[in-house]
């Protein structure tokens, strides 16, 4: 429920904006009241039940009748049900909608593989015109959800169980990754709950001397072709670590990145192509398919052995 | 309603059914629900729908079954939007006219064509303006076996929970689907039952009845909740052929069918 928390908590932005801007609405399927924005303004949210195909079809609606709608629902079912009516009603008609998607990622837990969402990564970014933003942490993804306001066009911001990650507070702008340790030895490029991970990897791997550099990847398309070019030329390996299947997601975005370059050695860590079947809590979980710090670290050894 | 309307809108039909004859011409096309849908359309582009952007409220309408977009184009010639020559490039390299309503034709409101996603966002458009205590109008245009998408009746179900009398449904109710008969394959039938059960208000009507037709619009707005007309039409009418066949549904019309149709309708091109 972290990740639904830090959504909630996002979503004040929009009681915010909602202040100054009569456009903005929100949507959502059987939340309840979202943070203060239901109370303060009682007809501009929408309560669609639970629905996925309804829900994003009327939020294209209402952003064609000019309004600007948000949309909260769980990551796995609005990805994967909606799919379409996010690709055809919102990015093909050129609908200004943003999406808010909590559950990303393992978060769901001892839920399950039904309540895991491992591909949205993959088919959210293969939709032309899709901005697809995946921030680190919970402040981070308020700072998201105010630069996607921003934006003209449709926005995903992906949201797992996000922990505060001390001292990190760099300014959000689309499209720009963030590096947050320098290193010379590899890159870890990590997205989502994965960074925090990643630092702690970095401090480990440190005092063994080994110098892995950080990128926090909190936009997924466009992706930063700057900093991960510059990471494969500098560091020779890099390290892509992600809450999501290695199929499609950030690792196969910086595969198509790097292969294009034809510099660096590329090593992807994810969900292997595998249905997270255990029934264990979310950090277990987390361990079991290697993305906590002992997971990445190990994956960055073997990188540099091999 | 004086008889000069309908017999207006009659021969505006006439026409709108000559230029999707004349798209049938050029090759190969969806014109069977174009042709169930042409009395309807004639109606709402031509007696109902506010659709000139200067003025407000400007109503909204949505081709949920895009496949007929050949009607919705020939609509947009009428209007004087599109030139009638440019029908014959439909489908062709550069043309702004294709096999679905796309962004590229002037004067189509949205770009559908994968069936079940007009009514959520009509849905939402009509809760947009809602919103803004406009009387804006948004009708949407379902097909029969469009309604077999699940998504529709996600729709269904919530729209009268938010009020929303400024939503109209019509169902162009031909009984043909693509290969078959729509009775066969999945019924549908007690159709007028499952909307009221929905909550919606109901109406049903012969949908090649301009009087009918232009008697259920002006009725309109109802009291509570959004309304839904059904429509009893024949695929393919207008074109003696292929009238109520399962081959009107996507057709290359034989030179002579397109002549003796053409014929039968009376208006020039």
């Amino acid at each position: 429920m972290i990740g639904y928390f830090t959504a909630v908590q996002s979503a004040e932005v929009l009681a915010e904006l909602a202040e100054t801007n009569p456009d903005v609405v929100l949507l959502s399927q059987d939340f309840g009241p979202v943070g203060s924005f239901t109370a303060r303004f009682p007809e501009r949210h929408f309560d669609l039940g639970i629905t996925e195909q309804n829900l994003v079809g009327v939020a294209a609606g209402l952003a064609h009748a000019g309004l600007l709608p948000f949309v909260l629902a769980m990551a796995p079912f609005l990805s994967m049900r909606a799919f379409e009516q996010i690709r055809t009603d919102c990015a093909y008609n050129r609908n200004n909608v943003k999406f808010l998607a909590p559950f990303a990622g393992l978060e769901a837990g001892a839920w399950g593989a039904t309540h895991h969402a491992i591909e949205d990564i993959a088919l959210l970014r293969a939709i032309p015109g899709m901005t697809v933003l995946s921030p680190a942490d919970p402040d981070e993804a308020v700072r998201a959800v105010r630069a996607a306001a921003a934006v003209d066009g449709p926005v995903y911001i992906r949201i797992g169980g996000l922990m505060p990650i001390d001292g990190y507070d760099a300014p959000f702008r689309i499209g720009e990754a963030v590096t947050l340790r320098d290193g010379d030895d590899l890159t870890i490029v990590a997205t989502g709950p994965c960074v925090a991970a990643a630092l702690a990897a970095h401090d480990a791997l440190r005092a063994d001397g080994i110098g892995a550099r950080v990128v926090n990847v909190h936009t997924i398309k466009p992706l930063d072709r700057d900093v991960i070019t510059a990471a494969a030329r500098e560091t020779e390996r890099v390290l892509t670590v992600e809450e999501h299947s290695v199929i499609g997601g950030l690792g196969g975005a910086v595969a198509e990145m790097l292969s294009a370059i034809g510099v660096g050695r590329l090593e992807r860590l994810g969900i292997r192509d595998v249905f997270c079947t255990e029934v264990c809590p979310y950090p277990d979980l987390l361990r079991l398919h290697g993305l906590d710090a002992t997971g990445i670290e190990t994956a960055a050894r073997a990188l540099l052995a091999g | 309603m004086p008889d000069t309307v309908t017999l207006a809108l009659a021969r505006r039909a006439a026409r709108l059914r000559r230029h999707v004859l004349t798209v049938a011409a050029s090759g190969p096309a969806h014109v069977g629900g174009a042709l169930s849908a042409a009395d309807l359309m004639a109606a709402l582009f031509f007696h109902w729908l506010r659709l000139d952007d200067a003025t407000q409220p400007r109503d909204h309408f949505i081709l949920s079954k895009g496949h007929a977009v050949h009607i919705l184009h020939a609509c947009l010639v009428e209007r004087g939007m599109i030139d009638a020559a440019e029908l014959r490039t439909c489908g062709m390299l550069g043309s702004r006219l294709g096999g679905h309503p796309t962004r590229r034709a002037p004067g189509v409101e949205f770009a559908t064509g994968s069936l079940g996603h007009g009514l959520s966002v009509a849905m939402g458009i009509a809760l947009g303006e809602q919103l803004r205590r406009t009387a804006a109008r948004t009708v949407v245009l379902m097909g029969d076996g469009e309604l077999q998408e699940g998504s529709v009746w996600e729709a269904a179900l919530a729209a009268p929970r938010f009020g929303l009398e400024h939503l109209l449904a019509i169902v162009d109710y031909n009984r043909l689907q693509a290969c078959g008969r729509v009775d066969e394959i999945i019924p549908l039938e007690p159709l007028a039952d499952k909307w009221r059960a929905f909550r919606w208000n109901v109406q049903e009507i012969d949908g090649h009845d301009l009087a009918a037709i232009v008697g259920a619009l002006d009725t309109l707005p109802a009291a509570h909740g959004p309304s839904v007309i059904i429509a009893h039409t024949i695929k393919g009418k207008g074109v003696p052929g292929i009238e109520g066949t399962t081959a009107a549904h996507y057709a290359a019309l034989a030179d002579e069918d397109i002549a003796r149709a053409v014929a039968a309708l009376g208006v020039d091109p």
